[in-house]
């Protein structure tokens, strides 16, 4: 057998990242000290070339390597943002590492590792690729989780994350083997056939089914699969855990609804009322628990959790069996807008949160922050915009997102869950304001040395630019990305 | 004759069965022991039971898939073990100690 170069060349942005990785990683030990730099610049290279080719492959529709990987618009979008998204967190690490003074340039080669892997789990058809596109992601996370060598609590966080990670692949696998013992196959695409067979109280299919919802649930951080987020959110280094923040779980959440709609589509019926528990669970809890959080890096952890419940509003609108096809094509837009949008406004914030340092630490307490509008009004300024945006306020772009979602679950009468979403926004309101409320009325730290400083450098702005005019372009003038949304989900069968 | 012994095969039954023990065994391993090691170990036993489920179908749906998704369990799952020992053994030089109990810097 030979691979065709047609399969190939429709794979080559997984290539080149990858052959990025491993060139990186193979010049770490032989790079001067001083030009270490030029390796991150070196994968942002290689990540503007992907986006490019990805661009151009948007209206392309085609199956490669026998069914195991799938080239759609669904997959394009989810990459973009990928590509996006480990752009920046690479620019925001270029200072940061400076800051922590950590001089392993191994870090981008994992980052880059990590993203081939979200971008096979995003363009897989077949569960072997999901898998080992979640394990290449979820193994580099492991290694990056604990870059501060030095830091007990990033090894801890580590650890943690190794645990019960290896702990949620072994369930998610073990649905997965249960899954190919129904339908004879681990294509997506022969599970759906044989799901259509099956009687929907098939009690090996419902094992297997949830056994996948558990698996994915600790990748997305769904409540009550949560508990590893907040350890590990707070302990990892900050740059680390914006990227596991936004890219992780939005290349979970694209493998996840390609797994649900196009393999277990059959299954609605049963899938659409244990997501609509977990939905409702995860918003009251994620933002409950957020409210009493003192560390803010632990309560954007938090928040983050939230943000699944929200995004698991769309999923849940999409397996609807009463909805009409684009009422549900709506509802599944509107998750792809939401993680977009979510990602602008959380890169944003953990920026801020990398950049304040106290004697050599991060300044990740609330207390921190008290007076920063005095001395740093810029800073304070853009962590306004960011918590407004999360807290979902017009004419940020946390609105538009939320607005879609509340939109779509109202048109598939189940109006009540855009109810409880608004009251647990309403409730989100008061944490991520109490953040805003610190910093414009209380009064600086007066000593010098208890003051935290802003750690401001050139690839920091940029990374700070990039997310607010995401955030305000996004809330202003939607348009583009709602259509490129639709677009994308009518590729998913 | 035909010493019927001979051609009888295991039933798929058993070997669901046989996975599901294993399984569950890994499952509870993680949950109530607290030596990291052992954890991972627990882990180990999940995988394997993926594996005897994987190889039984295969054999029961005469399709190799199965036998081929077996492999690259078996080379993850190398991989993982070989991060997870790195991490528990950067861990034991900082806090001299394997067990999850004494890892309290972060709120558990």
């Amino acid at each position: 057998m030979t691979l065709p170069l047609s399969d190939l060349a429709a794979i080559l942005p997984e290539l080149i990242v990858m052959a990025t990785a491993c060139l990186v990683l193979a010049l770490e030990p032989i790079t001067p000290a001083k030009r270490k730099e030029w390796l991150a610049w070196l994968s942002l290279g290689a990540l503007a070339v992907c986006f490019c080719l990805t661009s151009a492959q948007m209206g392309v529709h085609a199956t490669v390597f026998s069914e195991l990987i799938v080239i759609d618009p669904y997959a394009g979008f989810w990459k973009l943002l990928l590509y996006a998204v480990t752009g920046l967190t690479l620019l925001m690490s270029l200072a940061y590492l400076k800051e922590e003074r950590i001089h392993q340039t191994e870090y981008y080669g994992f980052l880059l590792l990590a993203l081939v892997g979200m971008m096979v789990m995003v363009s897989a058809a077949d569960l072997l690729t999901i898998y080992l596109g979640t394990e290449l992601m979820s193994l580099s996370l492991y290694i990056l989780a604990g870059f501060k060598r030095a830091d007990g609590r990033s090894l801890e966080a580590s650890a943690k994350y190794f645990v019960l990670g290896a702990f949620s692949s072994g369930i998610l696998l073990y649905g997965i083997s249960l899954l190919f013992g129904v339908a004879g196959s681990t294509r997506l695409s022969a599970i759906a056939a044989a799901v259509s067979l099956r009687s929907l109280d098939d009690p090996t299919l419902l094992v297997a089914m949830i056994l996948l919802v558990v698996g994915f649930g600790f990748k997305m951080a769904v409540v009550p699969f949560h508990m590893w987020t907040p350890d590990v959110y707070e302990g990892s280094p900050t740059s680390v855990t914006a990227f596991m923040a936004v890219a992780a779980k939005a290349a979970s959440f694209g493998a996840f609804l390609r797994v649900f709609l196009e393999g277990l589509g059959g299954l609605k019926a049963n899938w659409h009322t244990l997501f609509l528990a977990l939905c409702v669970t995860t918003l009251v809890l994620g933002n409950v628990v957020a409210i009493v959080q003192s560390s803010v890096k632990r309560m954007l952890a938090y928040s983050s959790i939230a943000h699944a419940g929200y995004a698991l509003i769309g999923v849940v609108v999409a397996g609807h069996a009463s909805a009409s096809f684009e009422v549900r094509s709506l509802g599944l837009s509107s998750v792809m807008l939401y993680l977009a949008i979510y990602a602008f406004m959380t890169l944003g914030a953990f920026t801020i949160v990398a950049m304040l340092r106290k004697s050599g630490l991060e300044g990740d307490h609330l207390e921190d922050f008290s007076g920063l509008a005095k001395r740093q009004p810029v800073a304070a300024f853009l962590m306004l915009v960011f918590m407004v945006s999360l807290a979902g306020i017009p004419p940020a772009a946390g609105f538009i997102g939320k607005f879609y979602l509340f939109m779509a679950a109202v048109e598939a009468d189940l109006a009540w869950l855009a109810v409880v979403g608004l009251l647990f926004a309403a409730v989100s309101a008061y944490y991520y304001l109490r953040v805003v409320m610190v910093m414009y009325m209380r009064e600086p730290q007066t000593s010098a040395d208890l003051a935290p400083r802003l750690a401001a450098s050139p690839v920091m702005t940029v990374v700070l630019a990039c997310a607010l005019a995401g955030v305000i372009v996004l809330g202003l003038y939607p348009t583009p990305l709602v259509s490129l949304a639709a677009q994308a989900v009518l590729a998913l069968k | 004759m035909v010493d019927v012994g001979y051609c009888m095969t295991v039933p798929l039954s058993y070997y669901i069965t046989l996975s599901a023990v294993v399984f569950v065994t890994g499952l509870v391993g993680v949950l109530i022991r607290r030596n990291i090691i052992i954890i991972l170990l627990s882990v180990e036993l999940m995988l394997n039971a993926t594996n005897i489920n994987f190889v039984a179908f295969s054999q029961h749906f005469q399709n190799v898939a199965g036998q081929v998704f077996v492999f690259f369990t078996l080379t993850v799952a190398a991989a993982e073990v070989a991060v997870g020992l790195a991490i528990i053994i950067a861990l034991y030089r900082s806090k001299s100690s394997i067990n999850v109990d004494e890892f309290r810097l972060l709120k558990w």
